[in-house]
């Protein structure tokens, strides 16, 4: 309140950005039917184990039903299905990554939850032209590991389900 | 400067609310001193402020009308209707400029200088001269000198004790209070799973503080419906000089309240009903005068509480509706043949005003009739789960009825189950609940592919919950299993469910997104066990079965044939349970004001009798049989009678039932406690003697609850010494005193003797005399002429109300309903307790 900087802003926006653009490379990992794929952090707000989850009726095929997180009702969209992989074996256990999107909770299952990377989108490959057009649509490109290829998924789009 | 400026358009909002009614009254009495004053206050105001903030176009408009409004407060000038349009002009333009304000900060631009000038015009007397006179003069400004000081010095003592609260604070911490709910209700469901555990009692106390919390909040969001009604008289006057005809608005029940949200929603629609009655239901003053009728028409809104709803009418005494133009329409749309209407009845044919671009205004007038109507209307009070009915009679009038729920935060539902997965149905849709299937259950047949239920001789279309949410579907397994009965716009039809579980308070939430296009449900909640359920659209159900069209051909016929039978003298609901040794017992489910399980571990002792905290006071319990101790541990069913303050409960060893039954008295006051005996499904049952166990509970029972100068008189005519014994305690105990006569003669023989009472409770059928008979009668003349009549009886459908009202009955109340008749009461006697 005392001192007032006389730009405020020149001086914050340094390192702020600097914050904002390392978080936006920070990636959490996920695999879904054995394959790697990575969402950004940011979009995420919290990771379950397994969930309670209420199937409905007539929803999209994609929507495994809806859970409850801490009082708030999470739709979860099973990514399996989304990316037409085939769906889990009875016995097999979902994780939820819930993200947020348009003020809505949503909960993407996966088969594991994997770690959090700092990824430098200029290592970003394009997606290859063979990749299956389902996952097209859904894939933001293509990062290079060791020993695996890791998908980055656009979570936008994985959501803009029955519209 | 923005606060500034904020506050001002508050205040100035306020202001100009009250303007118009303010104006209206003036208009009807010009002489009334204080009304003018307040209107000059009021204009007053708005120009001092204006001046200060620089709102230079406000400023002029204001200093114009208020010259007008001084004149005519020093007498100087006589109120004319022509000054009141004038100034009723200027509160338009008041509107119009703050309107600007608000939305862009500043004063919008336009030229005012015609009503300025109109206005000066009139304060220098140009405009009807000739109409000054003495005598409108002088009483106007004597009442001034005597009213206005009177009126100002209370306004300045009192402050109100309100202050003004932003609505998103109140609809945060609504959000709150249901997000406690919901997390009471888990715990309570954990508690329960664990017996004996030390937060039991403080989680008792959380609950019931929880419920008060939820009480208290509730009602910050409640309003007055008068509210919504305060531009309603302004519209009606300027709709009758537009359309050149007379009409008188009178409301009642303006005090009634709802719900914030609920109002917001309704005002659309109310507004287009008023119109619609002004300018399509009226008749010109020649056409009235050619009828035999008044000139001037007449709109009636009434708004009343039912149950958990608010029941609002608009009626006007105009021409009511044209069956032969709705048939023409009606074929002409090919809505239906000529052949299926011959088979319809009138009300049916009625409802088709309510089908999409249905108006049979044969021209359209910039007042109504542009297609966008009564289906409008219809879909928007739907779409907050109420209901929409009319009963319209030609050269009579038309009556809107609208039913929507009190507040739609949290509501109560049925939990159901179909294929594995559990669904909450609101309990505002849910009309009975029917078992069928099973070894001798009624059982569900089908035509073809089409499953119907025989209920009480009429055909039930059924609506399988696994076929039209796709789950599961197993048609052997549907052999067993519940019918819950929907009534959805006047169309009644069963949803089969596997299961019924119990009901729950449940706040709705939206669907996420992805979701809405699922028309099935309206929302989602989590119930008290952590788990989230969808919650069923018994709309979005019957439309997808094709069932929701308006006026299907037997939808009517089966629904009136619903409601005589679930409310017929033949039929009663009764609540059956056990307590102590021999026979079931049973008592009218109307007498009965709650049922409770309480905790045995409230139950406390004082001397000899038995006694539990019940909603912030002390509740006597008093065993139906000697037999019957308190439970240690568990819980306790408990019958509860009376309300709030004065409540006692009966214990018993467990609520067994509610069914519909006729009933037949036998071995009638053979023991106390009990009236006779009836047979319920083939078994002898006794019926409670409800009065005598109130007197048990509390000596004093019936005396009145607050000692206040004289209690009300209640005269009852009745002739059955059943009915006699169920309603008169129900009366006494809300404090009345009761006269009772057994038919219309003996009645009149104590208006003759000159008897006086406050109101009459009185039955159709009796002997002798009946009740429509003695409604005439005392209508015709006498000391009784002017006193409220409520009648009692067994069936109460809108044609018996229609019937009852023509005799003289103020109100009409279906036997057995002991809220219904105790509310009314209460509202007859309201002028008479405000003296």
């Amino acid at each position: 309140m005392q001192t007032v900087p006389t730009n405020p802003s020149a001086e914050s926006r340094l390192p702020t950005g600097a914050i904002a653009s390392d978080a936006a490379s920070m990636m959490l990992t996920l695999t879904v039917a054995g394959q790697p794929c990575a969402v950004p952090v940011l979009a995420v707000r919290d990771v379950l184990g397994v969930q309670a989850i209420t199937r409905i009726p007539l929803a999209p095929r994609e929507v495994a039903g809806s859970l409850n997180l801490r009082g708030r009702i999470v739709t979860a969209v099973d990514l399996r299905g989304r990316l037409g992989l085939p769906s889990r074996a009875p016995g097999e256990v979902a994780m939820s990554v819930v993200v947020e999107v348009g003020g809505e909770l949503y909960s993407l299952l996966a088969d594991q939850v994997g770690e959090v990377l700092t990824l430098n989108p200029e290592e970003r490959a394009p997606n290859p032209p063979t990749l299956d057009a389902s996952w097209k649509e859904f894939s933001l490109g293509v990062h290079r590991r060791d020993d695996h290829l890791l998908v980055l998924l656009d979570v936008e789009q994985l959501l803009a389900l029955g519209v | 400067m923005d606060d500034l400026l904020a506050d001002f358009l508050t205040e100035t909002n306020e202001g100009l609310a009250s303007l118009d009614a303010a104006l209206l009254q003036l208009e009807r009495n010009p002489a009334n001193g204080s009304v003018l004053s307040e209107i000059f206050r009021i204009v007053h105001t708005i120009k001092g402020t204006c001046g200060f903030l620089g709102l230079p176009r406000l400023e002029g408009v204001a200093h114009a009308a208020e010259n007008v409004l001084g004149l005519w407060r020093e007498g100087t000038l006589p109120v004319t209707p022509a000054g009141i349009t004038l100034i009723l002009t200027a509160a338009d333009r008041f509107k119009l400029i703050v309107a600007g304000l608000e939305a862009t900060g500043s004063e919008p631009a336009g030229d005012d200088a015609p009503l300025k000038a109109a206005l000066d015009a009139a304060a220098s007397g140009e405009v009807a001269v000739e109409e000054i006179n003495a005598e409108a003069v002088i009483p106007a400004a004597e009442t001034i000198a005597a009213e206005g000081p009177a009126e100002a010095a209370p306004a300045a003592g009192n402050a109100p004790q309100t202050i003004r609260v932003a609505v998103d604070v109140l609809e945060d911490l609504m959000v709150l209070v249901s997000e406690l709910v919901l997390t009471r209700n888990q715990l309570m469901q954990l508690a329960r799973a664990e017996e004996n555990a030390a937060f039991s009692v403080p989680l008792q106390r959380l609950s019931q503080i929880t419920s008060d919390l939820q009480d208290g909040v509730m009602k910050t969001r409640m309003q007055p419906i008068g509210n919504a009604w305060s531009k309603l008289p302004r519209l009606v006057r300027d709709l009758s000089h537009d359309l050149g005809k007379r009409i008188e608005l009178e409301m009642r029940g303006a005090d009634t309240e709802l719900d914030r949200q609920v109002m917001e929603l309704i005002k659309d629609p109310l507004t287009h009903m008023v119109r619609n009655s002004a300018d399509h239901g009226l008749e010109t003053p020649e056409q009235r005068r050619a009828a035999g009728k008044k000139e001037t028409g007449r709109i009636l809104l009434n708004a009343f509480h039912e149950g958990g709803h608010i029941v609002l009418q608009i009626g006007d005494d105009g021409r009511g509706l044209n069956t032969d133009r709705i048939k023409a329409k009606c074929i002409a749309q090919g809505l239906a043949t000529e052949a299926e209407l011959a088979t319809m009845s009138e009300r049916d044919i009625h409802r088709f005003i309510f089908r999409a671009g249905f108006s049979t205004a044969a021209e359209v007038t910039s007042v109504s009739g542009r297609g966008v109507g009564m289906d409008v209307v219809k879909t928007n009070i739907e779409r907050i789960g109420g209901t929409v009915d009319l009963t319209s009679r030609e050269h009579r009038g038309t009556t809107f009825s609208i039913k929507i729920p009190l507040t739609l935060a949290i509501a109560a539902a049925l939990i159901v189950e179909a294929g594995g997965e559990r669904f909450a149905i609101p309990q505002a849709g849910v009309l009975e609940l029917v078992r069928v299937g099973g070894v001798d259950g009624p059982k569900v047949e089908r035509i073809k592919d089409s499953a119907v239920l025989r209920l009480r001789g009429q055909l039930l279309p059924l609506v399988s919950l696994r076929q039209v949410l796709r789950l599961d579907h197993d048609a052997g397994a549907e052999a067993e299993g519940f019918v819950v009965v929907t009534q959805v716009a006047g169309q009644l039809f069963g949803i089969v469910v596997d299961r019924v579980f119990d009901t729950e308070e449940i706040v709705v939430k939206p669907v996420a997104p992805i979701l809405r296009h699922i028309t099935m449900f309206s929302g989602n909640t989590i119930l008290g066990d952590g788990s989230v359920i969808m919650i069923l659209d018994p709309n979005g159900i019957a439309r997808a079965s094709g069932l929701g069209l308006e006026g299907g051909t037997e939808s009517g016929a089966l629904e009136e044939a619903a409601a005589t039978s679930r409310r017929s003298d033949r039929h009663t609901a009764l609540l059956l349970f056990r307590a102590g040794p021999g026979a079931p017992k049973a008592v009218p489910l109307g007498l009965v004001a709650r049922l409770e399980n309480l905790d045995a571990a409230r139950i406390e002792r004082t001397g000899e009798s038995l006694v539990v905290q019940y909603r912030g006071t002390l509740m006597p319990l008093i065993p139906l049989d000697h037999g019957i101790m308190p439970a240690e541990t568990g819980e306790q069913p408990v019958l509860v009678f009376g309300d709030g303050d004065r409540a006692m409960g009966l214990m018993v060893d467990e609520i067994l039932d509610v069914v519909d039954v006729p009933l037949e008295m036998d071995n009638a006051g053979l023991r106390p406690g009990f009236l006779g005996s009836c047979v319920v499904d083939g078994k002898v049952t006794d019926l409670l003697d409800t009065g005598y166990w109130l007197k048990q509970g509390q000596s004093d029972w019936f005396e009145p609850a607050v000692v206040s100068g004289a209690r009300p008189r209640v005269l009852v005519a009745e002739d059955s010494d059943f009915f006699r014994n169920l309603i008169v305690p129900a009366i006494m105990a809300a404090g009345y005193d009761v006269t009772t006569v057994g038919n219309g003669r003996d009645a009149l023989r104590l208006r003759e003797a000159g008897e006086r009472f406050d109101v009459i409770v009185s039955d159709i059928h009796m002997p002798e005399l009946d009740g429509m008979a003695l409604a005439r009668a005392v209508r015709e003349g006498g000391p009784w002429a002017e006193l409220p009549m409520i009648a009692l009886s067994g069936s109460a459908s809108p044609a018996d109300v229609e019937r009852g009202r023509e005799a003289g009955f103020s109100d009409y109340i279906a036997k057995f309903d002991r809220d219904a008749l105790l509310a009314s009461l209460q509202h007859c006697l309201q002028p008479m307790l405000a003296r």
